[in-house]
């Protein structure tokens, strides 16, 4: 027994190696790409990109909180459904059904008064729920598969919210929609004060509360114990009595249901208050994919993911002083992600290189 | 209705190119859901080329060299997704999107580095007024060989010798053994991680080759998005059920609703049902694939041993 827990735990600590070198291998490979444009700026531009975010102290990790809060849930939501074997590409379009909802609700049912915030912030919980359902439902019974599903339901929920923005809440002006007033956004329980002049949002906290919550139903009760067996073994846990496809469908109402809490943080914080009329999507229902995986699935490293993501988002920002795109941050994103599928050869291979090191301190 | 068709020809043919890019790879055993990034790096390569060669040599040929590097370029990417997926025994969906993730990222950056904007402008030149005799066929001559480009002759040829190399040459035989019964490749002697290797590569090639074929026709400029068509392409793929010869038609039918979303102002018959907002014509091409999915019945006749690594001492 006492070797069974200890092989598991190593086998945690391997994963939590190989991510760590995952992150090197891709800053490092970033720091390559920067040499090749203009040698002479990449390393001031590297540096500085390193330590932007502890700069000015609190209030450079205020930004960087804000950067990370949308997608810690939607890396939330991705790594959830992970848990139970999904790959919800969907997140991004999740996250725009619920922030549609929260900017709809908080720009028109101000008759709730101070609790308009709470109201819009279930509302997109809940509509992100329901946009998740759809390809559960099919996954479940029709055998689609869902990251053909959750990518087309992106392209939908993205032209479906350009047009019930223009034919609701549209400011045709700036082709947008209307902002959600001051007194609608989500409030900052005091963040602020600690983190002051930043773009410090309330957000976070829910985003906190929705990582307990998660690692609560994982790890404490029936419903997680019976989400992660059917991502282990589907037939095991169907021949156990689990209802496989009911709780396919559970999975991905969850995951839309943080991603659309997603949706509320970014649109309902202080800086952001209104949904661009756009072709594009939201990169940050994307990064949620990046963030499951570096976290290990797991919310705990979920959420120190996100906040190293929005650390390097905050870095980005600093390159164009040394005339380069901030694009190089998302090239390193997607070369961490790159490496981290490398993860079991690297684990080993920083096992062998710890365990030498050690033999090498005790002699 | 020639118009319709046309454009109808413009859009599928890319998706038909990287479908069959995606087929080569899925049929051996790797899931390749990184076709979206591999569209936008090869397209991103051959453009960048048009771009610094603009003014100095013209003509047809310039275009055969941008397919040329464009399929090159996805190849070296593709190589990232085989070294990692079959020497490396990588989860295949996690290296793929992350090629999907670094593609877009590094498109944008280079040409923020090269041009003042995000976009690499090229010179619209390459449209063929119209082949001599060719022409002349009554219905099939209008509609490709008038103002039309050679990606989609080369995307035709492209998709013809793919269907004899999977049908009936002994590569495209030791290609579906790869994917369904590994093990039994490797004991009749060939070696599964090359075949792999092979077929990941062509892939690649194929996806970049969409990717150019996908803006030279409907573009005067590079942006880092190819609007879904490498994920649409893998709906057409599902859809297929992993056959090449379907994969034209289904081809065809996005490719139709992709035209419907883009040019419904200007048809006729569309044109009085003018309540609709053009953002669900736009919705067409997505709905539709959810929908013919849903309802296409029996088990999914994926290969069967898609996505797992190959390992020689699992037999």
């Amino acid at each position: 027994m006492k070797k069974i827990l200890y092989s598991l735990r190593s086998h945690k600590l391997l994963q939590v190696y190989s991510a760590l070198i995952a992150i090197v291998a891709g800053l490092l490979f970033g720091l390559i790409i920067l040499i090749v444009i203009d040698p002479s700026q990449a390393f001031p531009a590297f540096n500085s990109m390193l330590f932007a975010g502890f700069r000015r102290g609190l209030s450079s990790f205020g930004n960087v909180i804000f950067f990370a809060t949308p997608i810690v849930l939607t890396g939330l939501s991705v790594g959830f459904a992970f848990k139970t074997g999904l790959f919800n590409i969907g997140a991004t379009g999740q996250l725009l059904i619920g922030g549609f909802v929260a900017v709809y609700i908080g720009v028109t049912m101000t008759f709730f008064g101070p609790f308009t915030w709470v109201i819009a912030v279930i509302a997109a919980g809940i509509f992100g729920a329901l946009w998740g359902i759809i390809p559960g439902i099919l996954k479940a019974y029709k055998g689609v598969h869902e990251v053909v599903t959750t990518i087309m339901m992106n392209y939908i929920a993205l032209y479906l919210v350009n047009y019930f923005v223009k034919s609701s809440i549209y400011d045709g002006l700036n082709n947008r929609s209307l902002p959600v007033p001051r007194a609608n956004i989500i409030p900052k329980f005091g963040l602020d004060v600690i983190f002051s002049h930043s773009n410090i949002q309330g957000g976070f906290l829910i985003a906190i509360i929705a990582m307990l919550i998660i690692y609560f139903i994982l790890n404490k009760t029936v419903l997680g114990f019976e989400l992660k067996a059917v991502g282990y073994n589907k037939d095991a846990s169907k021949y156990a009595g689990i209802n496989d496809k009911r709780r396919t469908i559970h999975a991905m109402m969850i995951a839309g249901a943080l991603a659309g809490l997603a949706g509320a943080s970014m649109y309902l914080s202080d800086s952001f208050t209104y949904i661009n009329v756009q072709d594009s999507m939201p990169t940050q229902g994307f990064m949620g994919i990046s963030v499951a995986l570096l976290g290990l699935k797991d919310p705990i490293g979920i959420l120190l993911a996100g906040l190293f993501f929005g650390y390097l988002q905050v870095g980005g920002q600093n390159m164009q002083l040394y005339g380069f795109a901030p694009q190089v941050i998302d090239v390193m994103t997607g070369m961490i992600v790159y490496f981290s599928a490398l993860s079991l050869i690297f684990a080993k291979f920083a096992i062998r290189f710890f365990r030498l090191r050690n033999e090498g301190d005790d002699a | 209705m020639i118009f319709l068709l046309q454009q109808m020809l413009f859009f599928s043919m890319p998706l038909l190119v990287v479908a069959v890019g995606g087929l080569f790879s899925e049929k051996s055993g790797v899931v390749n859901i990184a076709l979206e990034g591999l569209m936008i790096f090869g397209a991103f390569c051959g453009i960048l080329f048009l771009f610094f060669i603009e003014g100095r040599i013209d003509g047809q040929f310039v275009l055969v060299l941008a397919m040329i590097i464009a399929s090159a370029g996805g190849m070296l990417l593709g190589l990232m997704h085989a070294y990692a997926s079959v020497s490396m025994k990588a989860n295949q969906a996690i290296s793929g999107m992350a090629l999907n993730i670094i593609a877009p990222a590094l498109a944008v950056f280079v040409a923020r580095q090269v041009t003042p904007s995000e976009l690499i402008p090229f010179r619209q030149r390459f449209v063929i007024r119209e082949v001599p005799i060719l022409s002349d066929i009554p219905i099939i001559g209008p509609i490709l060989f008038e103002r039309a480009y050679i990606t989609t002759y080369v995307a035709l040829t492209v998709f013809v010798i793919a269907l004899i190399v999977v049908r009936s040459t002994r590569f495209g035989l030791r290609l579906r053994a790869s994917g369904e019964h590994p093990h039994s490749l490797e004991s009749s002697g060939v070696s599964v991680q090359k075949v792999r290797y092979t077929s990941v590569l062509i892939s690649g090639a194929l996806a970049g080759l969409g990717g150019i074929v996908f803006f030279i026709p409907t573009s005067g400029e590079f942006s880092a998005q190819v609007s879904g068509y490498g994920f649409l392409a893998i709906a057409v793929l599902v859809f297929s059920k992993w056959n090449i010869k379907r994969i034209i038609w289904i081809s065809f039918f996005f490719g139709l609703m992709q035209t419907i979303a883009a040019t419904h102002s200007s048809l006729v018959y569309v044109r009085d049902l003018d309540f609709i907002p053009s953002e669900f014509y736009k919705m067409l091409p997505y709905v539709a694939t959810i929908i013919v999915l849903s309802f296409s019945r029996g088990a999914s006749p994926a290969p069967s041993a898609i996505g797992i690594p190959y390992d020689v001492s699992e037999r």
